[in-house]
């Protein structure tokens, strides 16, 4: 396309400027441009990554510099993945995804629908829904910990006056039944408007014309629904759990705060396993193959998913 | 941008030359230390310093949950934030091994300061690395241990004396030993005083850092945990996870279960404080670092607290130090205003005023000075405390051992998984790894 | 009543839509509220147990998180009377303030880092977005998707080497090496962000340029740039608030010097504890301004949080 663009323009220019344009070739305006992003991100992201699979072959702790690097082979991989606790995170990280994923896209599609009755005030209320996702979660969360207090917290407090619990009788980060539960209602809290956001513009962007004719088919609301609205929004909701999974993939900052991984190791997500062994433990060398494991397994996740995207836009 | 980029260039060419002092000249002194009331103090002390050397002092202080993990990082990122570190006495195998403290032999000999004046635990606790070897990498800043604070208002109430005496057959009074504390704090659990419910004992729970270590290996030592064997301190099995160890264990759990108040499940040494100051409990088990501070509360101060050691158990009769030594940072640039403090901090006059602020002194001149036991209504409890002091792995390792602790012990206690046998053979299994990847094994 | 419409809701449908909206943004609310009137409350009635709803408002959170303070003898309270008003809250308590506190420092660094990290992004976020916007690019998608994927490692991951990295050139704890990584991080959203605004400004406005005889950079940056102020703005915005809520790496790669607030703000604490009341001020103060963004940013936020990939 740019390059009828730019025939164009060659055809058109006057010879003179052609010359000042051509001092420079199109390539090399375009390397000026993209080169310092492409530069930086060398720098600070491939570079990066190429010494974390160096490393994860090795030994090296960045706490021990004096010591002898050795290479291992593939002792590191071996050994997590032969790990029952690494694999007990990745149930945790699973159970959080898969819940926060269920709860955030069902009530985050039904706030949309509502909304998209266009009441009066929508707007407004729109924009106020949305205000828990753009604040800092570790910040949030750290507060989250405050309500949760089986003694002093509102959160208990709420609970039992809606339902007769002993607002002291129970501990929602302290209790291991509980605590799972705990970070994924402080996570629907604040992501649910993320995915409305998304179900909203998908909603308005079904063309009232199909609910007319749909309409002149006699077609039930119900079946309006079913057949038309849930494919139409399909690859929305679709894009939106990609973001949210891949978020909560990586989920650190939020569940650091609110539980740091405990009661045991019950709400331990691997971000939270991955900082202890790399920067606590200082096992770098274990923590470079666990990175690259995880590294592997979003992208393997991640794109396999968008080509089935893909797949739903295209029908 | 590129008067940025200069001036990294001139702090790391000023990095390389960190050997080349830059003499008596006034320098900005930072010093990093956890966040606490005996830090507040120190500021306090300080003053004098500042006036007398004509140097700047600003602090550091992160709070314990945070402590070890940023000022480790600090550490290993070989960062100028502290010149001076009063950092964790078990640190000091890593701190030492890897460089990032500078060995204080050579001052110490060169300002006539003596090891033999501190208190020896403390010396061995937070100065020498290897154990038992006259190598110093710190001097002896804040010493501490593990005791226990009590509402010595409640436990002298005659109705309480009287109930307690028809149930257990003897005197409310301060526990000789862990089953009687526990009997205590039984009786207080969920009692009404004055209108409102308490509960028996605040303990620490804590899985973050490494709170729930500190509490449990007071009652461990005392069942019959030991490190090691007696001649080889890597010969874990059987020591770790002993008969005594186990019921060790069990005995915590049945305390958390029995006589902690509810959602205590994640608590240090601030929630605890928290706890007892607002009237939530009848004992507190905490460093003995809080005690000046309660003993001046408003709500809980003078004659309604009082103070006792960690109670012996069936096998033995120790409780967990804590304290810290004061070091300095070798990537510091300004080393010798330093070594200045610490020669500073070493003299009997400023360690005397040190324990008159609220800081507990390490120098035995201090605590053997006639009348010290008397000086203050904890005194003789934090002396008789420090006699039977023992402290966690000092090992460069220290963190993978700590948080595999934090992780299995966690695990059995808070969160009800296994059994304490299992709990303890997994720790073995865990220190075992560790040690073998670190060549002790 | 006007015109039938099958897709115009009835207004009882309006009704139930609008209560059930508003509820649920009231609830979802209440732990906004709960922070900001929690930074108004004395110590003791933030731990009243059933919490208090109604309370007498004070500034002591404020002073607490502003100030370090000693607890002091009464003769030493006596010999230093309070002179102003926040040193009357402190000597009330019994206490003496010894000295400001960090806070005021380690919200300073949120600013500089941010607004630093912001402008280099967007700098070369736009250099980029036209780059790829209006040339060809060999590899053009596979780039794209390149810059895309760093932000889909998990921040603990990439940090391992970036510690390294920062521990071997000295950037550990500095607000340049924060800079560098948060603009790093934010490019992605950015040069995506970016290319679909540039995307959508017209070509022909650059080729009448040319034709005028202005160079290419001229065309970029007196025809381009103005036209894409809007998409510039806003792009802005959310790299400022990536940068200012990022938690991990600030807490990995900073000591002291160059410490950002939401690491800092979770450790505040009291001469008791936690000290509730300091933390949901410094939290308030936090997060304002990111409430005022998130009003201006309203039509653009769900470009933002997708990378544009919905542009409604």
């Amino acid at each position: 396309m740019s390059v009828t663009a730019i025939d164009r323009i060659a055809k058109a220019t006057p010879p003179r400027v052609a010359r000042k344009i051509h001092g420079l070739s199109d390539r090399t305006i375009a390397w000026i441009f993209i080169g310092p992003t492409i530069v930086l991100l060398l720098a600070v992201n491939i570079f990066p990554l190429l010494w974390t699979i160096y490393l994860s072959f090795t030994n090296f702790r960045a706490n021990r510099p004096n010591a002898d690097v050795e290479w291992v082979g593939l002792q590191n991989y071996q050994r997590i993945l032969s790990n029952p606790e690494i694999w007990q995170t990745m149930q945790a990280t699973a159970h959080f995804l898969f819940w926060t994923l269920f709860f955030q896209v069902l009530i985050g599609f039904a706030l949309a629908w509502l909304i998209n009755a266009k009441f009066r005030g929508s707007n407004f209320w729109t924009t106020v829904i949305v205000l828990p996702m753009m604040l800092s979660p570790a910040v949030v969360g750290n507060f989250w910990t405050f309500l949760y207090q089986p003694q002093i917290g509102v959160f208990n407090y709420v609970v039992g006056f809606f339902t007769g619990a002993d607002p002291s009788g129970f501990s929602m980060i302290g209790d291991v039944r509980l605590a799972p539960w705990a970070i994924i209602i402080v996570d629907t809290w604040m992501w649910t408007p993320f995915v409305m956001l998304i179900c909203l513009a998908g909603l308005r962007s079904i063309p009232d014309s199909i609910y007319e004719a749909a309409e002149c088919d006699r077609a039930s609301k119900w079946r309006q629904f079913w057949t038309l609205t849930v494919p139409m929004i399909m690859p929305f909701l679709m894009l939106a759990v990609l973001f949210r999974g891949i978020e909560n993939f990586k989920m650190f900052d939020l569940v650091v705060q609110l539980t740091g991984g405990g009661p045991g190791s019950v709400t331990e997500l691997t971000s939270i396993n991955l900082k202890r062994e790399a920067f606590e433990k200082w096992r770098t060398g274990f923590a470079s193959a666990y990175a690259v494991i995880l590294f592997v397994t979003v992208f393997g996740l991640a794109s396999i998913y968008v080509k089935a995207l893909n797949r739903v836009k295209q029908r | 941008m590129k008067m940025k980029t200069r001036m990294l260039a001139a702090t790391a060419l000023a990095g390389l030359m960190s050997g080349a002092a830059t003499g008596a000249q006034a320098a900005d002194l930072t010093l990093c230390w956890a966040a606490w009331d005996p830090a507040n103090a120190l500021i306090e002390l300080s003053r004098d310093f500042e006036e007398q050397s004509g140097h700047r002092m600003s602090f550091e202080f992160v709070p314990w949950p945070n402590f070890a993990d940023r000022m480790l990082n600090e550490l290993n990122s070989g960062g100028q934030l502290c010149d001076l570190m009063i950092g964790d006495s078990q640190w000091i195998g890593l701190a030492a091994e890897s460089g990032h403290y500078v060995q204080l032999n050579e001052f110490f000999d060169a300002e006539g300061i003596s090891m033999d004046a501190f208190i020896p635990a403390t010396v061995e606790g937070y100065s020498e690395w290897p154990k038992g070897t006259p190598n110093y990498w710190a001097l002896p800043a804040f010493a501490d241990v593990v005791g226990w604070t009590y509402r010595r208002d409640w436990f002298e109430r005659p109705e309480l004396q009287a109930e307690f005496r028809e149930a257990y057959g003897r005197d409310l009074d301060v526990p000789e030993t862990l089953a009687e504390l526990k009997d205590i704090a039984e009786f207080f659990q969920g009692r009404e005083i004055d209108g409102r419910t308490v509960y028996g004992a605040a303990i620490y729970t804590e899985r973050g850092s490494e709170g729930i270590t500190m509490g449990v290996t007071n009652v461990l030592y005392n069942y019959g945990f030991t490190y090691g064997s007696p001649d080889n301190p890597y010969d874990l099995e059987g020591y770790v996870n002993s008969p005594g160890a186990v019921e060790g264990l069990e005995f915590y759990k049945e305390l958390y279960e029995c006589c902690t108040p509810p959602g205590s499940s994640d608590w240090y040494m601030s929630e605890t404080i928290d706890a007892f100051r607002s009237g939530q409990v009848a004992l507190q088990m905490n460093f003995a670092f809080i005690w000046p501070g309660v003993d001046q509360d408003a709500n809980v101060g003078g004659d309604r607290s009082g103070y006792f050691p960690n109670p012996a158990g069936p096998a033995g009769h120790l409780a967990q130090l804590g304290g810290q030594g004061i070091s300095v940072v070798s990537y510091s640039q300004n080393r010798e205003a330093a070594l200045e403090y610490i020669k500073w901090f070493a003299q009997p006059e400023v360690q005397q005023r040190w324990w008159e602020l609220g800081g507990f002194s390490a120098l035995s001149a201090v605590v053997e000075a006639d009348g010290f036991a008397e000086s203050q209504p904890y005194a003789q409890t934090f002396l008789d405390s420090m006699a039977i002091v023992q402290d966690f792995w000092a090992e460069p390792t220290y963190a993978e051992l700590l948080l595999s602790m934090q992780n299995r012990v966690h695990r059995y206690v808070v969160a009800g998984e296994g059994t304490a046998q299992e709990a303890l053979d997994a720790l073995v299994r865990d220190w075992t790894e560790v040690f073998e990847d670190d060549g002790k094994m | 009543m006007s015109s039938f419409s099958v897709t115009e809701p009835s207004r009882r449908l309006k009704w139930i839509a609008g209560l059930l909206v508003v509820g649920y943004a009231l609830v979802t609310l209440m732990p906004l509220m709960w922070i900001i009137a929690t930074g108004f409350k004395s110590s003791s009635d933030s731990i009243a147990y059933p919490p208090k709803v109604v309370f007498e408002p004070t500034l002591e959170g404020y002073v607490n998180l502003f100030t370090v303070q000693n607890r002091a003898s009464p003769e030493q309270l006596a010999a230093n009377p309070p002179e102003t008003w926040y040193e009357q809250i402190v000597h009330d308590k019994g206490m003496m303030i010894s000295g400001p506190s960090r806070f005021g420092e380690r919200f300073m660094n949120s600013v500089i880092i941010g607004f630093g990290s912001t402008f280099l992004s967007v700098f070369l976020g736009t250099l980029a977005a036209y780059g790829f916007s209006r040339y060809r690019v060999p590899l053009k998608d596979d780039l794209l998707f390149f810059i895309l994927s760093t932000r889909m490692m998990p921040p603990i991951a990439v940090a391992i080497p970036i510690f390294l990295m920062f521990r071997a050139t000295g950037l550990s704890d500095t607000h340049a090496g924060m800079i560098l990584l948060y603009t790093a991080v934010n490019l992605s959203l950015a040069v995506w962000l970016l290319k679909g605004f540039i995307d959508e400004i017209p070509r022909e406005y650059e080729e009448a340029a040319l034709i005028d005889g202005y160079t290419r950079f001229q065309a970029f940056y007196k025809v381009v740039l103005p036209q894409a102020a809007t998409g510039i703005a806003s792009t802005a915005i959310f790299c400022l608030i990536f940068a200012w809520n990022e938690y991990a790496f600030a807490v990995l790669l900073t000591s002291g010097t160059a410490q950002t607030a939401p690491p800092f703000i979770p450790t505040i604490i009291g001469s008791s504890g936690r000290d509730w009341p300091a933390v949901s001020a410094g939290a308030t103060l936090f997060l304002l301004p990111v409430i005022v963004f998130t009003i201006l940013l309203r039509k653009h936020l769900l470009r933002g949080i997708t990378f544009g990939a919905v542009r409604k």
